[in-house]
């Protein structure tokens, strides 16, 4: 980097210069945009991070019914919230890789069906107690016994028992599992006092921040922690407040006129002229979402496969993501993973769209002529309802005919998603391809929303859970991934950046693929660099 | 009995079966609804084990009529209950909510009811000139708009351009009263502009309606100003129509204003209710339709009252 540039770069760290200048002069110099922007993060990287402020995020998915118990938490606001005052064993990294937090180390058996995790100790509650390896347990039961509303209890089902030896919480599987340490990361399961069965909504835990204030739908906020164990890497700023602002619109002027430092879900049609503001950032990042059409294959006129097929080449996925993502995102290959999970197989063939091809599968599979009725809602995915329309205007080039039913967002989930035979949904991806796989695709999976019940898909899944040679379970999983693109009831246009912003004197931002805004976690991660 | 303490005494009556019954409505509107409360909490990644055991727990396989009366029996007692959703107190986080609604309101009254008043009286005395016309013209305008464009389009100019204003509406009790108003100063301009016409165009309509009769005639004659004509001739004549028009904006600004809230992320009744009628979180729901109900019926009985004060006929009945 040549020592005008640094110089430069640093005074923008200072809040001497405004981002959008050092670009113009950094362009002035014959340094693209791209490359000067992450010239700015490094800078802002090595002046450290500055403590103290309060850091405000405007954040929608916030209801005035939330809580702050862990099992029931199920939108974007809350889930804020559970970061700030509470951790879990584990947590996936931005680079996919696990990273330690109440357990210190972890370690399965050969046949991974044992699981050895070592529970740091000397960490503090914010009531004062000390977290031990029986709270830990405590907590994994209250999300797995019968009595459970937990939204992990799903994820949980694998585990025979649990038991605590020393300072080591011990999981024993039924059947072997290599990824078992991802589902620990689980946003549900924060380490609780007691496991939180006494009081789930305390918002007691070992996370930077305790509640200040608690009003759902509203307001959050938060103090930091003094006796934080971590604090060299996470809970910057003295304050963190959260504001719930739904409205698209209110989120962007607010983030805009500085009453918040940074703001989730931007509209992807205003993004590229929200980033044109001096002031701000727009932080996109791939993520493992996805937007797909589901047909249930085991329902007429879905259980053909020609029929299936003739619908997958009928799509035409670049002009989904160029038009309803606005290049905010990629294209699908009919299968639920992507890059941005490990041992993906980048060699499948991508299936493109090919309307001669789908006139012919279409031909095959013998369908009466009759229109095939497509699902869709707003609430089904943003843009659901237009992306609905270019399915059936790509479609109709290749002589198939789909028609459109408008549902009403309230009760899609209920009434149209997983009861419907064909309609749009969305699905925000896990960590680890087993997981994605098992809570869609395996036969007795309970939001298997494509029907797709094949036993030696089955085998195959369960197989490369327990194998521990990533060579062959890469392997595995590419089969899987050709034989659910070929035969399944998934047609997945388009996987979804996350579109987030934040103001020029946040510091401390990562590319975070795991979730929104750094996985949820750029509250307790960034700092205010004028703090 | 009086008559006027004897039309209160049955019009509260009467508030009160009307208030039994829209509970009823709201019970059965809610329940016919798709999904229960247990269903939208977990959401799409819910399991069946975890929908049955929350549904055990919030009581949801009693059958209806008995979480009916369950609930009656309750408010009879002065008890709203615990959210569904959240287990908080109703009557609690309602208040909070309610007094907000109030407060927003109220300065939205405030500024709008004289300002409409007044502006009428003005297009009066200028009938068909130029006042007239630009009052009528402006006013039709704004209501005419929907009122989330005006909110965007006040907050781009006065809160991102000029920030004279916060474009997030969201007040607290540490707030002093001077924070508050500043918060609320955008949305307050945007009810305001909503409101305006309405009660604009009736104080003109009404007045107008009086001037045409014989005393006002006589009035002119005398040799009266015009303006003293319209205030103490014409005004207390066309008082009734007036406040009706008032009183149904009012319980509007209480009740309506839910789009308004959105936009400026304000922590009133409506966005509450739409939270908890989208997770079929009845006794909230419940909760807060009894307060809408209990508005309208309350405002519905002023409105009535004043019309009686203010006409001597109704008032000594023969």
């Amino acid at each position: 980097m040549n020592d005008q540039l640094k110089h430069l770069s640093e005074r923008v760290t200072k809040g001497l210069m405004t981002r959008r200048e050092f670009v113009g002069r950094a362009a002035a110099l014959g340094v693209t945009a791209a490359v000067a922007n992450s010239m700015l993060a490094t800078a802002a990287k090595a002046a450290g991070p500055v403590r103290g402020g309060t850091i405000k995020l405007g954040a929608s998915g916030g209801e005035s019914t939330n809580t702050q118990d862990p099992a029931l938490t199920a939108s974007e606001v809350p889930l804020y919230n559970l970061r700030h005052w509470g951790e879990t064993l584990v947590d996936v990294g931005a680079d996919g890789n696990l990273e330690m937090r109440m357990a210190e180390s972890v370690e399965g058996s050969s046949d991974a069906k044992q699981w050895v995790f070592k529970i740091r100790k000397g960490i503090p509650f914010s009531n004062g107690k000390d977290m031990t390896p029986e709270d830990v347990m405590l907590t994994m039961q209250r999300h797995s016994n019968e009595d459970s509303q937990s939204g992990a209890l799903g994820i949980m089902r694998g585990i025979e028992s649990m038991k605590v030896d020393g300072d080591n919480f011990i999981v024993d599987l039924s059947t072997g599992n290599a990824d078992l340490p991802y589902l620990m990361a689980d946003y549900h399961l924060m380490i609780q006092p007691g496991g939180g069965m006494d009081d789930p909504a305390a918002g007691i835990g070992t996370g930077p921040y305790t509640i200040e204030f608690d009003e759902p739908g509203v307001r959050h906020g938060f103090k930091r922690r003094d006796d934080y164990w971590d604090a060299d890497n996470r809970g910057f700023a003295e304050f963190s407040e959260q504001l719930v602002l739904n409205d698209a619109t209110a989120r962007t002027a607010a983030l805009q006129s500085g009453q918040v430092h940074m703001i989730n879900r931007v509209d992807p049609k205003v993004a590229s002229l929200l980033d044109r503001a001096p002031s701000l950032s727009v932080k996109s990042t791939a993520g493992r979402g996805h937007y797909v059409f589901i047909m249930h294959v085991d329902t007429a006129p879905f259980d053909s496969n020609e029929l299936r097929l003739a619908l997958k080449y009928a799509i035409n996925r670049q002009e989904m993501v160029d038009k309803i993502l606005r290049g905010y995102g990629s294209i699908g290959n009919d299968f639920p993973i992507n890059a941005g999970y490990p041992l993906f197989d980048n060699t499948i063939e991508q299936r493109d769209y090919d309307a001669a091809k789908a006139a012919e599968h279409y031909k095959k599979s013998g369908h009466d002529g009759s229109p095939i009725i497509l699902r869709t809602a707003d609430g089904a995915f943003p843009g659901a309802v237009d992306a609905a329309a270019l399915f059936q205007q790509s479609a109709q080039a290749a002589g198939i005919p789909l028609e459109i039913k408008r549902e009403p967002n309230d009760g899609y989930w209920s009434e149209v998603w997983n009861v419907q035979p064909f309609c749009a949904s969305y699905w925000g991806g896990r960590p680890v391809q087993d997981q994605m796989y098992s809570t869609a695709y395996l036969s007795t999976a309970d939001w298997n929303d494509t029907r797709f019940k094949v036993p030696a898909f089955d085998d195959m899944l369960l197989q490369a859970r327990a194998e521990i040679d990533e060579v062959k379970r890469k392997e595995i999983y590419s089969k899987m991934a050709v034989m659910l693109r070929d035969e399944g009831g998934l047609i997945l246009p388009m996987f979804n950046d996350f579109v987030g912003a934040i103001a020029q004197n946040v510091g401390g931002w990562v590319d975070d693929p795991n979730g929104p805004l750094m996985n949820n976690k750029a509250p307790i991660k960034c700092w205010l660099t004028d703090a | 009995m009086h008559p006027i303490l004897k039309l209160v005494a049955q019009r509260l009556a009467l508030g009160f079966l009307l208030l039994i019954a829209a509970s009823v409505l709201i019970f059965a509107g809610t329940s016919i609804l798709p999904g229960d409360v247990a269903q939208q909490i977990l959401g799409q990644s819910a399991t069946p084990e975890a929908l049955e055991n929350l549904r055990r727990e919030l009581g949801l396989n009693e059958p209806a009529l008995s979480r009916y009366f369950s609930w009656l029996g309750g408010i009879l007692q002065g008890d709203l209950g615990t959210a569904l959703t959240n287990g908080r107190d109703i009557a609690e986080s309602l208040g909070t909510r309610l007094a907000n609604t109030l407060f927003l309101a109220f300065w939205a009254a405030l500024i709008s009811v004289p300002l409409a008043i007044f502006l009428g009286l003005l297009a009066v005395r200028y009938k068909d000139r130029w006042p007239d016309k630009l009052i009528s013209g402006v006013t039709l305008t704004t209501i005419s708009i929907p009122e989330f464009m005006i909110g965007y389009v006040l907050i781009y100019w006065i809160s991102i351009k000029f920030g004279w204003f916060s474009s997030v509406a969201i007040i607290n009790d540490s707030m002093t009263l001077g924070q508050k108003l500043n918060a609320i100063a955008i949305p307050v301009m945007v009810l305001t502009l909503v409101v305006l016409a309405h009660m604009m165009r009736m104080t003109r309509a009404a007045i107008l309606n009086v001037m045409q009769s014989a005393y006002i005639e006589t009035a002119e004659l005398k040799g009266m100003p015009m303006l003293r004509i319209i205030r103490k001739h014409a005004f207390p004549n066309a008082i009734a129509p007036i406040v009706n028009v008032v009183m149904i904006n009012l319980a509007y600004l209480v009740v309506g204003v839910v789009v308004v809230e959105v936009v400026f992320a304000y922590p009133g009744m409506g966005q509450y209710l739409v939270d908890h009628v989208a997770k079929r979180d009845i006794p909230v729901v419940q909760a807060c339709g009894l307060i809408f109900a209990a508005v309208y019926i309350g405002l519905n009985l002023v409105a009535d009252i004043v019309s009686i004060l203010a006409n001597p006929r109704l008032r000594h009945p023969k």
